[in-house]
């Protein structure tokens, strides 16, 4: 396992270092740099090798374990034919891969995810990338609830609206959402970035440790303990990159963004809980 | 979990039967202990449609005397029907123990089907001059069969698979449930309401009759009373989503109108796909794929929100 990268970046963002180890708790995620982990189990693919899979008539496990095979097989770019909104596709994939869903997903799509670089042309349901560690997951229509429930690492695209407790648990990596995301995103979120570009719906953030979410459209309202932070040149430079990275951008600049982070007045990881404050709020 | 599921066709009607049956079969993994079916055929505005019951499933397989029960209560049932003043026109036993009745009639229809459900055992499952609720115990499949669904021409239609978790394995409490006595009124229902018992002792004050200690009967109660209070639909079921209180996401059809809402946690899943032509609903996705193979776009309604399409 490689090291960690270090970088002063979050603490001018307003949050705190990563103190976590392990690379899926790398503030910069980029599929580019690859090449410093592996699995010792992990299929040496060639990305350059491609295959189709079509999924009509197979349960889910089936399509998994074909997946697997492809894999296995050193083909390193795998499309997905017909998924047809079937559950838990594409999960545990610990190594790169080019893996391209032709269609919809259903609940727990690309869950606990380590490398790959997913494209879903269609619409995901419930706790898409849910444990996601690294890769890039990109969703062009909609997503259902509980998007990116605990990701630890990796972004998480989608170019779309998104339900309610999106990123719920968040302790890592990047959460991106085209369009509007429902109530309570941000629930409990521990570590990361989230971008909303359209409307964040009611108790956004609500009992967030850290990790700083970004909305640019209008928020109903903040949950518990979470406040509005200052926008830096930082933040609009990161922004501007990750953006421009999905070919996404938000009408009013990214400038113009609500910056939303932790007040720290519940909990945070450097204090045990005051129980006096938790009553005052 | 249960897994609820709805759809509707505007303007036409369509083999709404088979197409339930699929969506409901691809839902079986949320709800294996029943599977019910509201569906909802051209209306006759001279003529009604009655799904009855005169015993549980579960009674079938105890006893001797069973039997002959059943055909006792179902000989009192036209007895007091035929006093009521009801014509029959047409029979169906689908089992030994559920029975489609269609008649004429012009008098007071809440008098006649208290005095029918007064018989030991028996249910009116649906009453209306479109609705016709079929449930039972299996998967959507296996109910399909029993009941002949397959073919069933309809405008709209409501189902439901059910995981039985805060009241018994029968066709009491299994979904969907009639709003009793209000023609052609049916709920299915995914979650919990924590308010159950507050809301039932109101409700049983100013009359209303429940037939199981199933929570999802209150909605499909309350609705009932909001509307003969004087309420539209959309407006009984927005009031609901204040009122009612827990996890809930709920379908109601009527006779020609479908509706869906979501409690303000959004707790509990729906996917919908909607069309000039269309409209498709259902706790999960792969549902829909049931009835629409090729791609279409979907989305989940957001928390809180109430909607409702005219067939």
């Amino acid at each position: 396992m490689a090291e960690l990268k270090t970088t002063d970046s979050p603490l001018e963002m307003g949050m705190h270092t990563e103190q976590l180890s392990g690379r899926t708790q790398q503030v910069f995620f980029s599929s580019e740099e690859g090449d410093n982990y592996t699995y010792p189990w992990a299929d040496e693919v060639d990305l350059d090798k491609s295959t189709e899979i079509d999924a009509e008539g197979l349960e889910g496990k089936e399509v998994n374990l074909k997946i697997r095979d492809a894999m296995g097989q050193g083909y390193g770019t795998i499309t997905v034919l017909n998924p047809a909104a079937k559950h838990s596709l594409g999960v545990g994939i610990l190594n790169r891969l080019n893996l391209r869903f032709e269609g919809s997903l259903g609940y727990f799509g690309c869950g606990l995810v380590d490398g790959p670089n997913i494209v879903v042309t269609g619409r995901v349901g419930w706790s898409c990338a849910e444990n996601m560690m690294a890769g890039t997951i990109v969703v062009e229509k909609n997503a259902g609830s509980t998007f990116g429930a605990a990701l630890r690492g990796g972004d998480l695209v989608c170019k779309g609206d998104v339900g309610s407790r999106t990123g719920i648990d968040q302790k890592g990596g990047t959460i991106i959402v085209g369009g509007r995301a429902g109530a309570f995103s941000g629930f409990m979120m521990q570590r990361g970035r989230m971008v909303i570009l359209g409307n964040a719906g009611k108790n956004l953030g609500d009992s967030m440790y850290d990790g700083t979410i970004y909305v640019g459209g209008a928020i109903e309202d903040l949950g518990v303990d979470a406040v509005e932070g200052e926008m830096t040149p930082l933040d609009a430079q990161w922004l501007t990159q990750k953006l421009g990275q999905y070919g996404l951008e938000t009408p009013n600049g990214v400038e113009k963004m609500t910056k939303i982070v932790s007040g720290k007045q519940l909990w945070n990881y450097d204090n045990l809980e005051p129980s006096e404050k938790k009553l005052v709020l | 979990m249960c897994g609820i599921a709805g759809l509707i066709h505007r303007g036409k009607s369509a083999d709404v039967g088979s197409e339930l049956t699929s969506m409901l079969q691809a839902l079986k993994h949320r709800g294996p202990d029943s599977t019910g079916f509201a569906l909802y055929g051209n209306p006759r505005e001279d003529e009604y449609v009655m799904r009855f019951k005169v015993a549980e499933q579960e009674d079938m397989r105890h006893g001797f005397l069973i039997h002959d029960q059943v055909k006792e209560r179902k000989a009192e049932v036209d007895k007091r029907l035929e006093e009521s003043g009801v014509r029959k026109t047409a029979e169906l036993d689908a089992t030994e123990y559920a029975f489609r009745y269609r008649f004429s009639f012009d008098g007071d229809m809440k008098r006649t089907a208290d005095y029918v459900e007064d018989i030991e055992g028996v249910e009116i499952l649906s009453l209306g001059n479109a609705l016709e609720l079929i449930k039972d115990l299996g998967d959507a499949t296996v109910v399909s069969e029993q009941y002949s669904l397959s073919g069933f021409e309809g405008t709209h239609a409501i189902g439901h698979t059910r995981m039985a978790t805060e009241s018994d394995v029968d066709i009491r409490s299994a979904h969907p449930y009639w709003a009793y006595p209000y023609n052609d009124i049916a709920v299915v229902h995914n979650g919990q309401l924590t308010n159950y018992w507050g809301f039932r002792r109101e409700m049983e004050r100013r009359n209303h009759r429940f037939m199981s200690n199933c929570d999802s009967e209150l909605i499909a109660v309350y609705i009932a009373d909001r509307l003969d209070r004087g309420d539209e639909l959309e407006e009984a079921m927005t009031r609901s989503v204040d009122e009612l209180d827990g996890v809930f996401t709920y379908v109601v059809a009527t006779e020609d109108k479908l509706g869906m809402a979501k409690d303000v946690m959004a707790a509990k899943p729906m996917v919908l796909y909607e069309s000039d032509e269309f409209v498709a609903l259902a706790s999960e996705e792969v549902a829909i794929r049931s009835v629409f193979p090729h791609e279409i776009d979907t989305y989940d309604p957001y928390e809180g929100e109430v909607k409702v399409w005219q067939s």
